[in-house]
């Protein structure tokens, strides 16, 4: 629709590509995307004010969570928490399509950079790798590794865009990388496809096969349209393809690729992993660190094998290759492994009943539960321990914080005995 | 020197929810009376509001078997029940106490002499992270958000898990843990305060003696965080990250961690005891990761 802008060089007349897009006036545009108008509502005194979402972004919320909460029980409960994920960023000539804004390939890094650092806010264990792939032929972009910054710097630096995507180069280079980590690390491929097409030297087929054998967990998260060959790949070996309608709505996909995924109990196998538990260094004491190779005053951490100084953790020792951590971070993974349960919503008429009497404030955050006109708000209560929640507690409860405050506010009888 | 950032509303008013420890087990055994502690303690309340006239307090009592909401200085009951005599803030904390610590003993169990329960931080801390984030969700003009846990009773280990997922949710909306840990014994420290603070960014401190607690609760925990920057405050004294292992507790610095539910063992093992899983050959991870290529930067 709109390729005759795509590969133009930026610094032509920028007035007539916005002209041209669409065949409409700059001010028409921004009026027909946006929609601003819609979201508007006229409130009791005549005010606009924004449309109240909120309800109904909890209900998309709350299906989510039951979707995820019927996987769980379906799939034996063993999520793959030490994850091996390379992403495959296609920066064909696709990538600079301008649908998103201001470009394919600039939302891409953008969300991309959000993602590295949420995923490894929710797997410290884990490791990321970067592929791109641009005129036919697929390139690495970074090592598998643990800092989310230099992944963020080495994406940044690169984004230019041409020639065609190549899925199976991509493929065959994630393989061949994948191949030699350690037998318990989770494989795993996140694709972000601007293209249509795959420009591939030979039957793509067998690809998808050896990646099969090779125990790889292909996703796919489309920018154009639904393409058979991702489809195929996603369902082979596992993973799962979705099509991104928006910026936002791309970001929520993404997104979804961060917590562990259930893992498939044959796909890795479980192993000892020999970790160090490195302990502060005393601040003020003068070492050379092995990741800048720079002397620091300020306190790192001691290998406590071979004694080496490193900055940050978690890491890997550069020295004798000891997986350095500390007990936070594996904490931090903990609540994969005990998710709190699905809130049940309170209906209206349950509300009513007086033999099932609720508190009219949020035992969260002691907000009024009472809208205006001492009708009851929707609201939520934990199966367990019976209290109530609004809905936004119920949404910070089950994202961010992983504790019910309810019930970890009852003493049970029994843990009193196993207190010591 | 450089300038200071320019003031604005959210600069230095400060949202101070404070976590206070009720937990009759603990002030039985201690030394000083359990009044004592709370008449510092609320005249350290009281400065903090007096301080900015938009500064909020809001006060969990951490029970041993339940905690609650006994005062927020933003709710407009506070206002209405002042019978002259005795400031408002006084009398509603007092009253929600009182029932508070009445309702929590009725639920309190047998439990064995000599030993001292813990009390439920875990429970409070959640609930004052909830409240954060309906104060985040006020709009734009919100004060600035800390936790100040006032906390004595031992660590509980079976609330480790749920207590780090409070921590890791605070340093995720950037909300300030400090603690003012308050124990007869000067060795004693908590670990999980400790961390907590470290994590956040908090201050922790363990005030010398308890007579002059409303002193040290002014000089160190009263400051907004905006004047944090230009005050010297209490350094923490390096936290111990080391984790203990599942099988003996013993403090250990290399181990070995179950790949499928991240148990910490000190020993090789055949199979996990927490999940049961066999493990495969042991391989060393050294071996495998010199396979791979490195790229030296």
């Amino acid at each position: 629709m709109n390729n005759s802008i795509a590969g133009r060089p930026l610094n032509e007349d920028d007035e007539e590509d916005e002209v041209n897009e669409d065949g409409l006036e700059a001010w028409e545009r921004a009026y027909t995307e946006d929609r601003s108008w819609e979201s508007l509502q006229e409130d009791e005194s005549g005010l606009l004010r924004s449309i109240d979402t909120s309800a109904v972004q909890h209900a998309q919320y709350r299906r989510r969570l039951r979707a995820l909460a019927a996987n769980a029980a379906t799939a034996r409960i063993q999520k793959g928490l030490i994850r091996y994920l390379y992403i495959v960023v296609d920066l064909s000539k696709a990538a600079s399509e301008r649908d998103f804004r201001p470009s394919r390939m600039a939302v891409i890094a953008k969300q991309v950079e959000t993602f590295i650092r949420e995923f490894f806010d929710q797997n410290p264990l884990s490791h990321v790798g970067l592929v791109t792939t641009k005129d036919g032929v697929a390139s690495c972009l970074t090592d598998l590794g643990g800092s989310p910054e230099s992944h963020i710097k080495a994406l940044m630096g690169k984004l230019e865009c041409s020639g065609d995507a190549s899925l199976q180069n991509a493929l065959d280079l994630v393989h061949s990388n994948l191949n030699q980590i350690p037998s318990y690390g989770h494989r795993e491929v996140l694709i972000l496809y601007s293209a249509l097409s795959t420009c591939d030297p030979s039957d793509i087929m067998e690809t998808i096969q050896k990646c099969k054998k090779g125990k790889m967990r292909c996703s796919v998260i489309g920018l154009a349209a639904e393409m058979f060959i991702c489809k195929h790949l996603c369902q082979e070996t596992g993973g799962t393809y979705s099509i991104a309608l928006d910026e936002s709505h791309f970001k929520e996909l993404i997104l979804e690729h961060c917590p562990p995924p259930p893992a498939i109990a044959e796909y890795a196998t479980a192993n000892l992993i020999k970790m160090g538990f490195p302990q502060r260094a005393a601040e003020g004491s003068v070492a050379i660190c092995t990741c800048h190779e720079e002397a620091k005053t300020e306190g790192g951490y001691t290998c406590p094998r071979c004694k080496v100084r490193v900055c940050e953790l978690p890491t890997e020792c550069r020295i004798c290759g000891l997986t350095l951590i500390s007990s936070p971070h594996l904490a931090r993974s903990y609540h994969h492994l005990f998710p709190i349960v699905p809130f049940v919503e309170i209906s209206a008429s349950f509300q009513n009943d007086p033999s099932h009497r609720f508190p009219n404030t949020c035992f969260g955050c002691e907000e009024s539960l009472l809208s205006q006109g001492n009708k009851p708000e929707l609201s939520v209560y934990c199966p367990k321990c019976k209290q109530q929640f609004c809905f936004d507690c119920d949404i910070y409860i089950h994202e961010s914080l992983h504790n019910c405050p309810g019930c970890e506010s009852f003493r049970h009888s029994k843990s009193i005995t196993t207190a010591q | 020197m450089s300038p200071a950032p320019s003031k604005n509303y959210t600069d230095d008013v400060s949202l101070l929810v404070v976590t206070l420890d009720t937990n009759p087990f603990f002030w039985s055994d201690f030394p000083s009376h359990f009044s004592d502690f709370l008449s510092q303690v609320l005249a350290f309340l009281n400065s903090i509001l007096l301080l900015g006239q938009l500064n909020q307090v809001v006060v969990i009592a951490t029970g041993c078997n339940s905690c609650s909401y006994v005062y927020d200085s933003s709710s407009n009951k506070n206002h209405a029940s002042t019978n002259g005599t005795m400031p408002a803030l006084y009398s509603n904390l007092l009253h929600n106490l009182d029932e508070f610590i009445a309702k929590d003993k009725q639920l309190t169990t047998a439990h064995e002499p000599g030993n001292v329960p813990s009390s439920l931080l875990s429970g409070s801390l959640s609930k004052a992270l909830c409240y954060i984030q309906r104060a985040f969700r006020s709009g734009p003009m919100h004060p600035q958000p800390r936790i100040l846990c006032l906390q004595g009773s031992p660590d509980g280990p079976e609330q480790y898990v749920a207590i780090m997922n409070a921590i890791f949710s605070a340093q995720r909306s950037s909300v300030p843990v400090d603690s003012c840990y308050i124990a007869s014994s000067n060795s004693s420290n908590s670990a999980f305060l400790q961390q907590a603070s470290y994590i956040t960014g908090g201050i922790y401190y363990k005030p010398p003696q308890l007579d002059g607690l409303f002193q040290y609760l002014s000089a160190v925990f009263a400051t907004d965080l905006h004047s944090r920057a230009f005050l010297r405050l209490p350094k923490s004294l390096g936290v111990d990250f080391r984790a203990s292992c599942f099988c003996h507790k013993k403090t250990i610095d290399t181990g070995y961690v179950c790949s499928v539910c991240l148990s910490i063992f000190c020993e090789h093992h055949d199979k996990c005891s927490t999940c049961s899983s066999v493990f495969g050959q042991a391989q060393s991870v050294a071996a495998s990761t010199d396979n791979r290529k490195r790229k030296a930067e």
